[in-house]
């Protein structure tokens, strides 16, 4: 077994996050992990991404070689299209839709979202609106790790841990907040794929 | 025993906390950072009373390390490679004093230049001051080689350095953790002239030190970080150091390397086995991340007729970072390839936050200055230089930490007047301050900017050091009260901020001024931390 995971965003938008949750899924599996995160300069709003790689064998490169990640899960869309080169020709796209928008260039947005559908796996979904009703806005990026976890395979009930370990500081209600957010993601796409009969 | 998930950074960290680190000095640096901040917040640190509060620079972190070591304890010394430049005086003089406790010199390159002016690559350095360097190729030997290093450097009372690149800094894996050893107790130098580097003790010391060459060239050759894996086709050997090991056998997943393969993670090079390699094959590829220093080498001194590929003949890029693709093409591999990113996605680049101060800073000073030619702002490293990008367009220097002041005075020495500097608080506590110095001394027409956050804000908000004291600082090196002018950036204030600029540009003399305002991450962190204390 071995996922590749290219997690896409904008810095402040809490990709490590994800990483985190999935890195302690991970370890707590027994499983191989490497995750390189970017810190620095560009957490001032700039581009950023990490790689995620989680393997029942040693693993080498703390970067994912291109062509072959089996995902990209990205918090905002454009961001999702900037690391296609890593993605397998198999691999899935998802991705959130509301963009953000912090640069006076931004594309618009209905040929963003043209781009990403034109790619044969995809899942996109607005993860602001469904954080937002679930009342908990700041969690967008944990709607976007449900709604890749069917394709994660790591039993679902080590992610909540993830979700537990790494907000266990933050108190009962955050936590309750992240999972029902990914609950939400994760439905989904569940939904997602029955209606488009895709798996 | 249960692995941590760490990165590179923090298995530095962890390696020397459990290997009876009494102290760790540093001062802030992408991708060095994190080592420190492990440390800072550590309990069992806490508990053991380690030393790790921020310094005022990296040479201040060098020596003060360096003292500790002195009363043989195990000291630890934190930067990121253009860190070293400003630590070079103690690093390499260092090497000549030797240590009393073990002492480890940690410089984190940052090839590709993800944050920083430059990728230069600190194992010159190592190599430069004749002292072991330990390049980890991933998280586990971060680890192992800072838990064992302090022994070696006791043993042979030499500073080592350990040299990771950007990648393994800010990668996480799994590590094994090894005994808690106690803390060294004081115990002086047996020989208390050991220090004093006079020319006739630096003679002796410099002597023993070209006398251990041999013994660390011998740990080299025996080391188990470095070595020889066989391979049946000679047609080519591939020499792999640090983190490059790791991108070669990502290629090598599925299949075994056909080639022989040194692994290199411990200098000085083992000679005998790149003698062995280079005997054996008619092509040697050197793949190092940062620039070819092991290419160079071997390029000199062995065989003649000895093909070496890499950096300096086009096998692999001469800048920037390595990765597997770059090492699969090196290594004749297919190469895949996702899609091609699409022509709409535009680049994003780093911004100051909405509400920053440091943009109501600028706009002021824009204005003030619309009715001179432009160019004349000479700037330094941190938040602010970002304000080199539109809108802004503010500033036309940025070349290393405290060079903002001293440019500014260089050329209004040459007649550009007025001249001006910006410079961020903790910037100036750096290195701006001996050069505000010289330019009270000739009173120079020049006005400096400290841009006062109450932080360092662009290496993540660390403690600055001199909040509350700047104007103090000021007025001791001689800055006349009535051109010491304290502002508050705010929309509100323009005008008047704008007024008291454009007074100061025309005085034909030297003036500060001070924008004072709390950058808006401290705002929200100190926000979280009194929510934290009210639960
Ligand atoms: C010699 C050296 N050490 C460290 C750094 C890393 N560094 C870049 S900016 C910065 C902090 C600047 O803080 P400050 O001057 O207060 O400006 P702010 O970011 O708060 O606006 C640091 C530590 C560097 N580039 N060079
Ligand atoms: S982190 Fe602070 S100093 Fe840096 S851009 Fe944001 S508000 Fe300004």
């Amino acid at each position: 077994m071995k996922i590749d995971i290219i997690l896409a965003g904008v810095g402040g938008q809490g990709i490590i996050s994800i990483a985190a949750a999935i890195g302690y899924a991970a370890v707590e599996s027994n499983l191989y992990l490497k995750q390189s995160e970017v810190h620095g300069m560009s957490q001032r709003g700039g581009e950023i991404q990490s790689h995620l790689r989680v393997s029942d064998k040693e693993v080498h490169s703390d970067l994912t070689p291109q062509g072959s990640a089996d995902m990209i899960i990205s918090v905002e869309p454009m961001e999702s299209l900037r690391y296609l080169p890593w993605l397998s020709p198999d691999g899935w796209l998802i991705t959130n839709t509301k963009p953000f928008i912090n640069v006076p260039n931004y594309p618009d947005i209905n040929l963003v979202l043209k781009e990403i559908e034109s790619f044969p796996n995809h899942i996109t979904l607005d993860a602001d609106d469904i954080a937002r009703k679930l009342g908990s806005a700041r969690s967008a990026n944990i709607v976007m790790l449900g709604a890749a976890s069917p394709f994660i395979e790591i039993p679902y009930e080590k992610l909540e841990n993830g979700i537990r370990g790494i907000f266990s500081r933050k108190g009962d209600k955050i936590i309750k907040q992240n999972l029902d957010s990914m609950m939400a993601g994760k439905e989904f796409t569940k939904n997602y794929l029955s209606e488009t009969s895709k798996v | 025993m249960e692995k941590l998930l760490l990165l590179g950074d923090e298995a530095i960290a962890q390696g020397a906390i459990d290997a009876g680190l009494s102290g760790i000095y540093a001062y802030p640096g992408t991708p060095s950072t994190e080592i420190t901040e492990y440390v800072q917040r550590s309990k069992l640190a806490k508990e053991r009373g380690i030393h790790s509060d921020w310094s005022a620079n990296e040479k201040t972190a060098m020596e003060t390390a360096l003292g500790m070591s002195y009363t043989g304890k195990r000291a630890m010394v934190c930067m990121k490679h253009v860190g070293l430049n400003v630590a070079s005086d103690p690093f390499i003089n260092s090497a000549i004093t030797g240590a009393n406790g073990g002492l480890i010199v940690v410089a984190a390159d940052d090839p590709s230049m993800h944050s920083s002016q430059n990728e230069q690559d600190s194992r010159f350095y190592g190599k430069f001051a004749l002292i072991p360097i330990f390049e980890p190729s991933n998280q586990q030997e971060a680890y192992d080689m800072t838990y064992e290093g302090f022994e070696f450097s006791e043993k042979y009372e030499i500073p080592i350095m350990i040299r990771l690149t950007t990648r393994l800094a800010h990668s996480r894996a799994g590590v094994k953790q090894s005994a808690l050893k106690d803390q060294n107790k004081i115990s002086l130098p047996k020989d208390m002239r050991q220090f004093v580097l006079l020319p006739s003790i630096a003679r002796e010391r410099y002597k023993i030190l070209l006398d251990n060459q041999a013994n660390f060239e011998k740990e080299s050759e025996q080391s188990v970080y470095n070595k020889y894996v066989k391979g049946k086709d000679k047609s080519m050997g591939i020499i792999a150091c640090g983190i490059a090991y790791n991108y070669l056998m990502e290629n090598y997943t599925d299949d075994e390397c056909p080639f022989p393969i040194l692994k290199i993670s411990q200098y000085p090079l083992p000679i005998n086995l790149i003698k062995k390699i280079s005997s054996e094959c008619k092509k040697i590829l050197v793949l190092e991340d940062g620039y070819p220093l092991v290419e160079d080498m071997i390029n000199g001194i062995l065989d003649k007729d000895l093909i070496v590929l890499g950096r300096t003949n086009g096998t692999i890029p001469r800048d920037g970072e390595l990765d597997p693709n770059i090492v699969a093409e090196a290594i004749g591999k297919p190469i895949k390839k996702g899609k091609d990113v699409p022509g709409l996605v535009v680049g994003r680049p780093p911004s100051l936050c909405t509400g920053c101060p440091h943009i109501d800073s600028f706009d002021a000073l824009n204005e003030a200055l619309k009715e001179y030619s432009k160019g004349r702002v000479f700037s330094d490293i941190g938040c602010y230089t970002l304000s080199a990008l539109p809108p802004y367009e503010s500033i036309n220097s940025c070349v290393d930490m405290g060079a903002s002041v001293t440019m500014a005075k260089g050329a209004a020495d040459a007649g550009l007047k007025p001249s001006v500097a910006v410079v961020g608080d903790s910037t100036f506590t750096h290195s701006g301050m001996t050069g505000l110095l010289d330019a009270v001394n000739e009173n120079s027409p020049i006005t400096v900017f400290i841009l006062d956050n109450s932080i360092t804000a662009m290496t993540g908000g660390q403690k600055s050091h001199a909040t509350g004291r700047l104007e103090n600082i000021c007025l001791g090196i001689g800055v006349k009260p009535e051109h010491l002018k304290i502002l508050n950036p705010l929309k509100k204030h323009h005008e008047e901020n704008v007024k008291i600029i454009k007074d100061e540009l025309a005085y034909n003399g030297l003036s500060v001024i001070i924008p004072t305002r709390d950058c808006i991450e401290i705002i929200k962190k100190t926000k979280k931390t009194t929510k934290e204390i009210e639960k």
